[in-house]
């Protein structure tokens, strides 16, 4: 078995069973390694169940700053009886398993090719604490401790992460640094510390932050102003609108009265969710929902309204795997088509494509402007990876000049000084007309808002010019939005590449890394990341000055792909798709086995293991 | 083809204490049915709100999808009006009223919009307590799609094409209390006394006020059989009490207090002025008004006026502690906590 030294490159899976309070130790194991100064990339990989079932967690550490999923694991802490079979399977031939050695390893789960760690975690936490929920808990904290020693990690830095994240229950911290310690003495006194994979300090962290796209978001509503959140629970986004309460409760509550200077309100259903955002929007405040594509499905009709009587409205739409309940708590970008043609008739909303948590925060404020601006639905596309799991990413950012745009809002002044008003003439010629909030002068200004067809003074006709008129104004808003979008982020982009790639959310992690692996192969390709539908006009030109370009998605039918050629009228021939949609965060490898191979309209299914492993 | 009536006022017409005439209350040419209860009720919220010398614009009208959710174009042409999509007018009014408190909010519906498709929705309107007036047009069928049975049709009435409604119809006074509404009425579109009098009070109610209107639909369902007809709803109607709004400032004098008639005090100090014509009911229990329903229901009477009312109502802002700002009045500096916090929030995460 090899034995050479690596160093900060590694994965590392934990299989434990859900609710035991492992999440909050693994965690802390990824914050060590960020602490550390190396680029680390965790991974919540969980069932749809609170209680009993299997669920891992994946860590992967790098020291050249990949932070997508890499495949193979080299360390499993194998501490599930369940799952325990197809953990000791997924290890990667020269790795290691640590378990938990009380009871003696079976026979048949002996393989030649790994490297056993046993560690009598559950005899340690008997010995040393006194209550059972105490053993299971402080278990995860020994194995915690035993890596720290095998990795060669620094211990003060978990010492110092025990303390803080028990700052609140200080009677906890005695308790976990003696687990720590167990964990440490046990690996030293029986195994050759450190293992050849090993952890060393780095400073390639810079001032950056490991936070949570769903946290992230809910923190850029509130910079954006946003003081109306309605919503109904769905994995993977309640945590938005729980991340937004979070933070309206510590910065927006008056310190003079006390009172609220927000309203959250937990609907019915998505339908009423979406309804109290339009009717709040409607109204002149800032207001927006999260759910995830069943909500989305729920929402279209709102949707459709919000498209053509023209309310401004802020979606966050967290993917998760599709189609009806698919498997919910799973990864999936697979809500691009419901999104961007959501409801009857000829529709089409804004979608804006962050890919990492600071452009969770950014994108999510700009949606506020995009949405008064445009006074139509924006939406947020992210997926349950980046919603759901810490990512490395830069600081959030907010410049202080930066001044909200309201968008097109007639006052009572304008009314008095006898602008013209009607709801939906097209005065500037961009196809946005002007709005006035209702109760704003007591007899200019007021109009009927409806989901039915309206002359430019709102008023109620069933002539077909006039709804033709008003459909091609609409259209004209869009192309006018398409040069107000994000631009695309074009990250190579050389003359003698004749290829390219082109990717957009949590895809670019993989791509990116698949690259420089294409690279290495003397593959050269041309990169670009999508971040806003309508498309900019870049887009276009991108996909014309190559042959061929690879569309990375995870989804089965190639979703992103359908729209670009729809939208942009671009020869399928032009368009190949690298498409995953087994429920897991795609990675590089996969990338480009696809690209090599030239199969990338057959998925390919011989790295869906751990997803086979879930129904074991 | 838009309907827009003249814009001519005489200059004779009355005018109330803000100077607004009554047709300044009024909106655009009726598509309805003549001899449409509906109508009825439109002129009966133009009286009512003329009458209280309701600013227009400070009056937000929100509907949904039917011949009812039709009418909010038929008055108070300069108010804001949002026609929303079917049975989805409760949560639009809901986050109308989160972003502004400070407006009134009169919601239309029809018995379909309310019973069936936006029963889910009206319910929890009620549970949230949203400041607002909620009217229901009530015809007992769907008159738009041409007919069919709603879900508040009584069973064995017979529809306009011979067939017996085999299904319980829904009270929706009786769930409304049940659902802790605080004021719950239901009238008659042919009885203007008694409606604009309802109407005035449902105005004044800090807090949910629901007005289920028996509605005859003239095209569909006013046929011998039906008992949303308007010769059955005459024959069979009994009322709890004459009632009155008193405004704020007019002076009670004694005499208003004699007899059967009660004074029950409104939280700006108005009152609603009642003379009981029902012998044991009490509009401020709960029991009483529930139990009335259900004898009325049990002799085929439909009983009209106020059902019940609880004036120690907290509204959707009370309860979730809003600030006495309005939401979409709050400036940017009270809103985004700026670039200091955002460095100390950017260190807990490192």
């Amino acid at each position: 078995m090899s034995q050479t030294i690596k160093v900060n490159d590694l994965v590392i899976r934990f299989a434990n069973v859900n609710g035991t309070g492992s999440a909050s130790a693994n965690n802390m194991f990824a914050k060590a390694v960020f602490r550390m100064g190396i680029p680390v990339t965790p991974k919540n990989i969980f069932p749809s169940n609170i209680q009993g079932l299997p669920t891992w967690y994946e860590v992967r550490v790098s020291e050249k700053g990949y932070l997508g999923r890499r495949d193979g694991v080299d360390i499993m802490i194998a501490v599930n009886a369940q799952s325990f079979p197809t953990d000791v399977k997924n290890v990667r031939s020269g790795g290691y398993l640590i378990y938990d050695s009380t009871k003696t390893l079976d026979p048949e789960f002996i393989r030649e090719d790994l490297h056993y760690i046993g560690i009598p975690m559950m005899q340690l936490c008997v010995q040393h604490f006194a209550d059972p929920r105490q053993h299971m808990l402080m278990k995860n904290i020994v194995y915690i401790g035993a890596l720290a020693a095998l990795l060669n990690m620094d211990v003060k830095v978990f010492e110092q992460i025990i303390r803080e994240q028990f700052a609140k229950k200080e009677k906890l911290i005695p308790g976990n640094l003696e687990a720590l310690q167990l964990g440490i003495q046990y690996a030293k006194e029986n195994f050759n510390c450190p293992l050849p994979l090993r952890m060393e300090s780095r400073d390639l962290c810079g001032n950056k932050i490991l936070a949570e796209g769903n946290n992230a978001c809910g923190l850029g509503a509130v910079y954006a102003g946003a003081t109306v959140g309605s919503w109904y629970p769905i994995t993977p986004s309640t945590s938005v609108m729980n991340a937004f309460e979070k933070w309206c409760h510590k910065l927006r509550i008056d310190s003079k009265t006390g009172k609220k200077n927000f309203a959250i309100v937990q609907a019915e259903d998505e339908l009423a969710a979406m309804g109290m955002v339009l009717g709040a929007s409607w109204n002149g405040a800032r207001a927006f929902t999260a759910t995830s594509g069943p909500g989305v499905s729920l929402m279209s009709e709102f949707l459709g309204l919000s498209y053509f009587a023209e309310i401004p409205a802020v979606l966050i739409d967290v993917q998760r795997t599709g189609p009806s309940t698919g498997m919910p708590t799973r990864t999936q970008q697979s809500d691009i088509l419901a999104a961007a043609y959501a409801s009857h008739g000829d529709t089409k909303h804004i979608l804006l494509f962050p890919s990492t948590p600071t452009e969770c925060f950014d994108l999510t404020a700009k949606a506020f402007d995009l949405a008064e601006r445009f006074q139509t639905a924006i939406i947020v596309m992210i997926d349950l990876d980046l919603g759901m799991n810490d990512h490395l990413c830069e600081p959030f950012q907010w410049d202080p000049s930066k001044k909200y745009d309201r968008g097109k809002v007639m006052t009572a002044a304008e009314l008095e000084s006898g602008k013209i008003f009607g709801r939906y003439l097209d005065i500037d010629g961009d196809g946005i007309p002007y709005r006035t909030i209702p109760g704003t002068h007591p007899t200019k200004g007021s109009f009927f808002t409806r989901g039915s067809s309206r002359d430019e003074f709102a008023r109620y006709t069933e002539d077909g010019d006039v709804y033709a008129r008003n459909m091609n104004r609409l259209l004209k808003k869009w192309h006018t939005a398409a040069k107000e979008m994000p631009k695309p982020e074009i990250v190579r982009e050389e003359k003698s590449n004749k290829e390219a790639v082109l990717y957009y959310g949590t895809s670019s992690y993989a791509a990116l890394e698949a690259t420089d692996l294409l690279d290495l192969q003397g593959r050269r390709m041309n990169a670009m990341r999508l971040l806003s539908f309508p498309f900019p006009e870049e887009v276009k030109s991108f996909i014309d000055q190559h042959e061929k370009t690879y569309i990375i998605e995870q989804n089965r039918d190639a979703q992103m792909r359908s729209v670009l050629m729809q939208e942009l009228n671009i020869h399928p021939e032009k368009l190949k798709s690298v498409l995953q949609f087994n429920g897991m965060p795609i990675t590089a490898d996969y990338i480009v086995r696809c690209i090599q191979s030239e199969k990338s309209f057959i998925p390919q299914y011989e790295k869906l293991e751990l997803a086979e492993s879930l129904h074991s | 083809m838009t309907y827009a009536k003249p814009n001519f006022r005489h200059p004779a017409l009355a005018k109330n204490e803000i100077g607004f005439s009554k047709r300044d209350y009024e909106g655009a040419l009726s598509t309805l049915c003549a001899g449409c209860g509906h109508d009825s009720i439109s002129a009966a919220i133009v009286q009512a709100c003329f009458e209280m010398s309701i600013q227009p614009h400070r009056l937000a009208k929100l509907s949904g999808i039917g011949c009812s959710s039709k009418t909010p174009t038929y008055f108070l042409g300069n108010s804001h009006g949002f026609n929303s999509v079917h049975g989805r007018m409760p949560s639009v009014a809901t986050g109308a009223i989160l972003a502004n408190k400070d407006l009134i909010y009169l919601g239309v519906s029809g018995d379909g919009d309310t019973a069936s498709i936006g029963m889910g929705q009206f319910v929890h309107a009620i549970r949230r307590n949203l400041n607002m007036v909620y009217i229901v047009m009530n015809n007992g069928c769907y008159g738009l799609t041409k007919g069919q049975d709603s879900a508040t049709a009584d069973e064995g009435s017979v529809n306009k094409s011979g067939a017996e409604n085999p299904f319980q119809g829904i009270d929706l006074c009786g769930l409304g209390i049940e659902l802790g509404a605080k004021f719950v009425a239901r009238s008659f579109s042919g009885d203007k006394s008694q409606l604009i009098p309802l109407i005035k009070a449902a105005l004044k109610h800090p807090g949910f006020a629901l007005i289920d209107v028996i509605s005859p639909c003239v095209t569909f369902n006013n046929n011998a059989g039906s008992t949303k007809s308007y010769d059955y709803t005459r024959e069979h109607i009994e009322a709890t009490a004459a009632i009155d709004l008193v405004p704020y400032k007019s002076e009670i004098t004694i005499d208003q207090l004699e007899g059967s008639t009660e004074l029950i005090q409104m939280h700006d100090e108005s009152y609603i002025r009642l003379n009981k014509l029902h012998p044991d009911w009490d509009p401020m229990d709960k029991f009483s008004a529930l139990r009335n329903l259900h004898l009325a229901h049990s002799k085929n009477e439909i009983l009209t006026g106020l059902i019940y009312l609880d004036t120690d109502s907290k509204d959707l802002h009370e309860i979730l502690n809003t600030s006495d700002t309005a939401l979409n009045a709050l400036s940017a500096e009270e809103l985004c906590p700026g670039l200091d916090v955002l460095d100390k929030i950017n260190e807990s995460y490192r």
